[in-house]
């Protein structure tokens, strides 16, 4: 499968490869791994790990299967760590393993969907760090439901770049279908923030559809229940659309390409463009639509490039999408956090710069949630968790700039609210913008933070009804207790005064107090009050300087 | 007024009767109060009197802004009646106060915090009952010292002679019902009242009440109950003239006026501690030529003392003509004149030349 964001890289290894021979993969692995997600130990575990993890999720859903992911880390030694995850997806078949795990940037097409894989270089780069940091080949296990299990022990040939096979065998007599690796490398295992278990609850979160089972360096067994027995709708593949393509992009588009001329390039190889589009971008141009697009320039690609952004250009179609919906949503919020409040909302399809994208958001309140201190912020891109650079993305600053005074949370001006709040925000598109190379931040642009912004007002409008309601009902119940409370001194008093027995009095004014609390809670569903709230006429007091009669001793 | 203690007693169940009613038929509980502010009060021209009108509000118990007075209110009243019926000695209202304030079970509630929430509620029970609050065996701490030939008996049987009483005075006991401070003799001719300890005091060592054969007597300031009720008693049971010594100022008038005719927050109490006969025996803004009276002892009127002359302007019980021009001449002179500075002419000039000067040509402010 391959993602866009894989082509860029090739792009620069093949640039790379022509200027510097004597590069090899490797070094220019070990040049850019801070750019790949293994900048440090911590999380170059946590990368493998979401690597694995977002594949076979990815493999589930595009085979239609409910996942059902097994991971497990073991401590092997210090800073040394193995890493298991299998998945019960539609395997792959025996010739594809190698080249899969053991060749970078590994693809084909230039088609668009929304899918995880955006999120890094793909797996074959986890085989290259573990194969770095341990020397340990990596291993596969493939069933595709043919009775058969293929195991592949792979090292990657650096200088090459291609799969290098230390193993093969293939058993037989083996049930259902899936894929498990298993490799080796060096990595550190932390519990709290930025851990593979904040990664895995997240990802439980945004895909309630899996069950996932974790075992923990300690051996302690998490489960993640799947408490939604359908998948969000299957993405189309879309061709890219004209507004959102680079020149890099359109060259090697040009290159790839099986239309016998340039007009036809555009209407097949483009979404949204018909002929006559077509045509009048290559006239602007000043390209003879009927030549074939081998034979473009590069200057001659700068013009039609320019000429394609110039035009208007229908939409792209949104069915490229896989919103995983409001319900969801609240499945997942709701079995991982508890809470005691919950509102989600999926907005509908929009478009940035050509790309068609989606914003989901959630909010809940109370449960496991801290009582005290920041909110937590759930970050998605496309269902793959974003736990690095959270103050950089447009996502938190979509947060930070509204106001949550206003929805009844405590908030410092350009900071997050504070409280016992969990807020999810699902950026679905089929290009993620980020902001940098390192993918854990999404970029601001307008379009994308108006659609966070009145995503988040929805929510938060019916966050802050439930506070006020809670508030309300608070109010009330300390009231009624006050009635109550004072009732009991009155008797007293009032059995002093008539010399009445004092119990016979508590129990009838206990009596009047329950009628007016019901009452009072009847008509306090209906918005009004029963009890007078009007302020006793304010004694004027006297005007005079001085306190009369020395009263006060 | 004047009700005898079995019909106070009587009134205090009636009001916790009404009550009682209110719940047992399922109503919202309620007390009915009459107003004591300036809204609810009016100048009585034919007795000179500040009184109490007849607006009234009621105290609701289910009102969330209400409850805990409402509570307080009868926790008083049953309190009052008790002190009643035991015969105790009476009690100050902070004493009161601490006998009533406690934690409400089953909370971290007290029923009172602070002296401030019973005090006015006392007043409230004495206009609900129609009773003074010498009557309900509730004292004010008085501040007031007399002296001059008047014989009295206490309710201890002792008897008192208030020309023996030395340089610091007798005190005025804090309730002088007759029954507590029964006069035997008098044989003065007026009472000079006096704003300031430190003018009666120097007045006093002079023995300037046998010299004008007057009752001396100060209520530090704003007075208290007990020595508004008693000249009222004197002024009208010996019908003697009442003459007020303050400040020129409109805080020295105002405390003139309060022993003349009442005032706001008490006009339930004016006709038991009015005297409308009392005249203003102060400096007026004319004598400060007459005497001439140095720069040195001006003061300079604030704007809280413009303010307060603009007040005291509206006020009804102010709005005779020689008080509107005295109102008027002090703003426009624009200094006021404190007793005291008299001793800058002479440290004898009150005893021997003012005071004297005042009465014999009977220059009066009324």
């Amino acid at each position: 499968m391959l993602k866009l964001m894989k082509s860029d890289f090739m792009t620069i290894a093949k640039e790379l490869a022509k200027e510097h021979r004597e590069i090899s993969v490797a070094e220019f692995f070990e040049r850019n791994k801070h750019l790949l997600g293994f900048e440090n130990l911590q999380k170059s575990l946590l990368t493998c790990v979401r690597e694995a993890v977002d594949n076979a999720l990815d493999a589930c859903e595009d085979a239609r299967i409910l996942p059902q992911i097994y991971v497990e880390l073991k401590e092997i030694g210090e800073n040394r760590f193995k890493i298991i995850v299998e998945d019960n997806g539609p395997g792959i078949v025996k010739k594809n393993i190698p080249k899969i795990f053991a060749k970078l940037l590994y693809g084909g097409k230039f088609n668009l969907c929304q899918s995880r894989g955006q999120q890094g270089i793909g797996i074959s780069a986890s085989v290259l760090y573990a194969q770095l940091t341990t020397g340990k080949p990596t291993k596969i296990y493939s069933r595709i439901g043919d009775g058969k299990s293929h195991v592949y022990v792979l090292h990657i040939n650096i200088s090459k770049n291609e799969p290098e096979i230390i193993s093969e065998e293939t058993l037989t007599g083996v049930n259902g279908h899936g894929t498990r690796v298993e490799m080796e490398i060096k990595g550190k295992y932390i519990k709290s923030r930025l851990s593979v278990n904040e990664y895995l609850q997240q990802t439980a979160i945004m895909n309630p559809f899996a069950q996932i089972i974790y075992i923990a360096p300690d051996g302690k067994e998490t489960e993640f229940p799947r408490v939604v027995d359908k998948l969000p709708p299957k993405s189309k593949n879309i061709k890219p659309h004209p507004h959102g393509v680079e020149l890099g992009i359109l060259i090697r588009m040009l290159r790839a390409t099986t239309a016998r001329n340039i007009a036809g390039f555009l209407t097949s190889d483009f979404s949204s463009i018909g002929r006559t589009t077509a045509i009048k971008v290559c006239e602007k141009a000043e390209v003879d639509h009927k030549i074939s697009p081998k034979s473009i320039t590069r200057s001659e690609a700068d013009k039609i490039l320019d000429a394609l952004q110039e035009e208007r250009i229908q939409k792209p179609p949104t069915n490229c999408l896989s919103p995983i919906g409001a319900d969801a949503i609240r499945e997942g919020l709701t079995k991982e956090i508890h809470p005691e409040f919950v509102a989600t909302l999926s907005r509908k399809p929009t478009v940035y710069s050509g790309h068609p994208f989606i914003v989901e958001v959630g909010i809940a309140y109370g449960g496991d949630l801290e009582k005290e201190g920041n909110i937590s912020l759930l970050r998605f891109a496309n269902k793959v968790p974003l736990l690095y650079r959270q103050s950089a993305c447009a996502l938190t600053k979509s947060v930070t700039q509204t106001s949550w005074r206003r929805y009844g949370l405590k908030q410092s001006s350009g900071a997050l609210p504070q409280g016992p709040v969990a807020i999810l925000i699902h950026f679905a598109s089929v290009w993620i913008p980020y902001t940098s190379e390192s993918k854990e931040a999404i970029a601001a642009y307008p379009v994308i933070m108006k659609e966070v912004r009145l995503a988040l007002q929805e929510v938060s409008r019916k966050l802050a009804l439930y506070l006020s309601k809670k508030r309300r009902s608070k109010y009330q119940e300390e009231r009624i207790a006050m009635f109550k409370r004072y009732a009991s001194e009155i008797a007293v008093a009032l059995s002093g005064l008539t010399g009445k027995e004092k119990e016979k009095i508590e129990e009838n004014m206990m009596k009047l107090v329950e009628e007016k609390i019901k009452k009072l809670e009847l008509e306090t569903e209906e918005n009004s009050e029963l009890i007078t709230e009007d302020v006793e006429e304010t004694e004027e007091k006297t005007e005079d300087k001085f306190k009369e009669n020395g009263d006060i001793e | 007024m004047g009700l005898t203690e079995e019909r106070l007693i009587k009134n205090l169940q009636t009001m916790g009767k009404r009550v009682l009613e209110n719940i047992n038929q399922g109503e919202n509980p309620e007390l009915e109060i009459l107003t004591r502010a300036l809204n609810n009060v009016y100048y009585d021209n034919s007795t000179g009197l500040i009184k109490l009108g007849d607006k009234s509000q009621k105290r609701y118990y289910f009102n969330v802004n209400q409850a805990k007075k409402f509570m307080q209110t009868l926790l008083i009243a049953d309190r009052i009646k008790w002190l009643m019926e035991q015969g105790k000695p009476a009690l100050s209202i902070r004493q009161l106060f601490y006998t009533l304030k406690h934690n409400i079970p089953g909370s971290k509630e007290n029923t009172f915090d602070n002296q401030d929430e019973s005090d006015p509620i006392i007043e409230d029970i004495e206009v609900m009952i129609d009773a003074l609050r010498e009557q309900l065996k509730l004292i004010a701490t008085p501040k007031g010292v007399l002296s001059g030939p008047i014989m009295v008996k206490d309710k201890t049987g002792d008897l008192l002679d208030y020309t023996k009483m030395g340089s610091a005075g007798g005190a005025v006991p804090p309730i002088v019902e007759d029954d507590f401070f029964h006069i035997k003799e008098c044989s003065a001719d007026f009472i000079l009242v006096v704003e300031k300890f430190a003018v009666w005091n120097l007045l006093n060592q002079q023995k300037y009440w046998k010299d004008a054969n007057c009752l001396l007597l100060t209520g530090k300031g704003q007075p208290a109950r007990a020595e508004r009720r008693l000249v009222n008693r004197l002024s009208t049971e010996l019908k003697l003239p009442v003459y007020v010594f303050a400040d020129m100022d409109p805080w020295g008038y105002y405390i003139y006026s309060v022993y003349k005719q009442g005032s706001i927050n008490l006009a339930f109490f004016s006709e038991k501690s009015g005297a409308p006969q009392a005249k203003y025996i102060g400096f007026m803004t004319k004598d400060v030529k007459t005497f001439d009276i140095p720069k040195s002892s001006h003061i300079k009127l604030e704007n809280v003392d413009l303010k307060r002359i603009e007040e005291l302007k509206n006020y009804d019980w102010f709005k005779t003509k020689e008080w509107q021009d005295e109102l008027k001449s002090l703003k426009d002179f624009g200094n006021k004149i404190e007793q005291d500075s008299l001793v800058a002419k002479s440290i004898e000039f009150t005893a021997k030349e003012y005071l004297p000067y005042k009465i014999e040509n009977k220059e009066f402010l009324n």
